[in-house]
């Protein structure tokens, strides 16, 4: 059985202006996962990401990084854990190998040792040839993956990503998923919160959702997804203004002349859908799921929850 | 315990490497300050003053000006340094690293500490186009201004921790040192001031440590020697314990 990389107990934030940022969350993750942690903006993500990393002080609970407790063993449970924030955090007038260096320094990896790690993780996330520039010059996606090289200094065995990918163009997002994937691979535990929740679905193993500073779904993706009993297709069409043929078992609509949107029970063969619409004389081009499956489970589980209160 | 040195190195480093990159901002400009005061206080009304503690007045002045730029610098080394990386978030750096508070501490008042000893060093130089410096007691003169710049070192700091915006960086230096620094014995002996005015003076911390300084220099002092060091001494514990409580607290740092 693997070993706990986070464990989260009964953790509770009361800002001082008196708004309860997180209500009594448990959480465990892995060590080895890829964890998910969604929520929507104000739900209380950055403040546990705060709270495990020692910038934000709880109002109480109890947290572990890889069995190592935050109030007795602060030092400990920091060294195993690496931070990508969601802000730009370094000085900009610095340059990449002073800021990366700095940081292992902090760590208490002599400088020697940290000059050849530098080299390592800048030319792993391509920043090797930007390395002696201050950083203000770099572009938004290289002070991102900056980030992302400062928290690996360290090897750190639990890394915390806090929007990685937010404002990084698709090819990017793409080449530092693959990135993530591969240090995954090779042992590092990560958690990540992100509004891409394409990027949860491709990326994580288990996805944890907050809201209103409590978890209201915590469970493995394959889990999740199984709950999700209703798919939207988007069909692209040839022309056409008729009438639309009955369906019993599906929900059928016209967006245009181009477009039709079916909802389908993941129970339902759509084989009958296409007979139909071959029936009524519509020629279907070509077929596409209309949102990101997670993405339409986690508005209809945030939505569920404000109704029920 | 060598990991922590490490930390402490590189927080050395770094606050070093700064005050280098800017050094038209740090180094020179108390260069070209303490100069004018030589020259306008020293030379064109000092020759006019006469003699002061039993020298000539540029002689006299010349230990207060070297330690108000001591005094300027550790201050405004931290308190610019320590602001701006909170301004900018990068003392989340530090902080997310096990580096324990105290060294944190330590590493941005021996920042502050190097630039206000490097700053006086200038100044020295300087003063050498300009009077002809005697040394009476080297050991008082490294000790004076080696505590004078951590106490306000610590000050700085403190006032970092506190301050929400750039203003209130600059309304300490403005409307506290300056004055104190003016009121402590820089250009005058506080013998030439009226009794009332003469007690409300020892009040002024500066005043001790610009006379144990100028004692270091001149072998003359307002101030007795042991009560400038208890004052200095017994200021820099207490800053130092308050600076690190509210590391340790999160205060201006953590919410």
């Amino acid at each position: 059985m693997a070993a706990t990389a986070l464990s989260i107990s009964k953790l509770e934030k009361t800002y001082q202006n008196g708004f309860q940022a997180l209500k009594s969350i448990d959480l465990t993750v892995p060590e080895g996962d890829f964890f998910a942690l969604l929520g929507p903006n104000g739900a209380g993500k950055s403040t546990t990401i705060g709270i495990i990393t020692s910038l934000v002080n709880k109002t109480s609970g109890k947290v572990s990084v890889f069995g190592y407790d935050l109030e007795t063993q602060l030092s400990q449970a920091k060294r195993c854990l690496g931070l990508v924030p969601q802000e730009f955090n370094f000085s900009q007038f610095e340059s990449p190998e002073q800021i990366v260096i700095n940081q292992a320094g902090y760590y208490g990896i002599p400088r020697k040792q940290a000059t050849v790690r530098a080299e390592e993780v800048l030319k792993q996330l391509g920043l090797w040839d930007k390395r002696s520039q201050p950083s203000r010059n770099l572009s938004g996606g290289m002070k991102r993956r900056l980030m992302i090289a400062r928290a690996l200094m360290h090897k750190p065995r639990l890394l915390i990503l806090d929007e990685p990918t937010a404002g990084v163009d698709i090819e990017l997002r793409r080449s530092m998923w693959e990135f993530l994937t591969e240090l995954n691979e090779q042992g590092t535990t990560i958690v990540l919160t992100t509004h891409y929740l394409e990027e949860a679905e491709s990326l994580c193993r288990n996805i944890a959702i907050i809201d209103d500073g409590q978890i209201i779904e915590n469970t493995s993706k394959k889990d999740l997804l199984s709950k999700l009993d209703m798919e939207t297709f988007v069909l692209d069409i040839e022309t056409w203004d008729g009438e639309l043929p009955e369906l019993t078992d599906m929900a059928l609509r016209k967006r245009d002349d181009h477009t039709l949107e079916v909802d389908v029970s993941r129970t339902h063969n759509v084989n009958n859908l296409f007979l139909k619409l071959n029936d009524a004389g519509i020629k279907v081009l070509s077929m596409r799921n209309k949102a990101n499956r997670l993405e339409e489970l986690f508005v209809r589980i945030v939505e569920n929850k404000k109704q029920k209160q | 315990m060598r990991e922590n040195l490490v930390a402490l190195q590189s927080i050395l480093s770094k606050e070093i490497t700064r005050y280098f990159r800017i050094w038209v901002q740090t180094l020179l400009p108390p260069a070209i300050t303490m100069t004018l005061y030589f020259v306008i206080f020293g030379n064109l009304i000092g020759s006019r003053v006469g003699e002061m503690g039993g020298v000539s007045y540029m002689a006299y002045i010349t230990p207060g000006i070297i330690m108000m730029s001591v005094i300027t610098n550790s201050y405004s080394n931290v308190v610019s340094s320590f602001f701006s990386a909170k301004f900018q978030r990068h003392i989340e750096e530090l902080l997310v690293a096990p580096v324990p508070n105290i060294y944190i501490l330590l590493g941005y008042i021996g920042g502050g500490v190097s630039r206000g000893l490097l700053t006086g060093a200038i100044v020295t130089l300087v003063s050498l186009f300009f009077v002809d410096l005697q040394i009476h007691n080297v050991a008082v003169v490294c000790i004076v201004i080696l505590l004078t710049s951590t106490l306000f070192a610590l000050g700085g700091f403190i006032n970092a921790v506190f301050a929400k915006k750039f203003d209130d960086i600059s309304i300490v230096p403005t409307f506290i040192l300056t004055p104190l620094t003016y009121l402590g014995g820089v250009f005058y002996t506080i013998t030439l001031l009226p009794d009332v005015w003469q007690k409300i003076s020892l009040a002024n911390p500066i005043l001790y440590m610009v006379n144990a300084f100028r004692y270091g220099f001149l072998g003359y002092s307002d101030i007795s020697l042991t009560v400038a060091f208890s004052i200095i001494g017994l200021f820099i514990v207490a800053m130092f314990l308050f600076a690190l409580y509210l590391l340790n607290t999160g205060k201006g740092l953590k919410s």
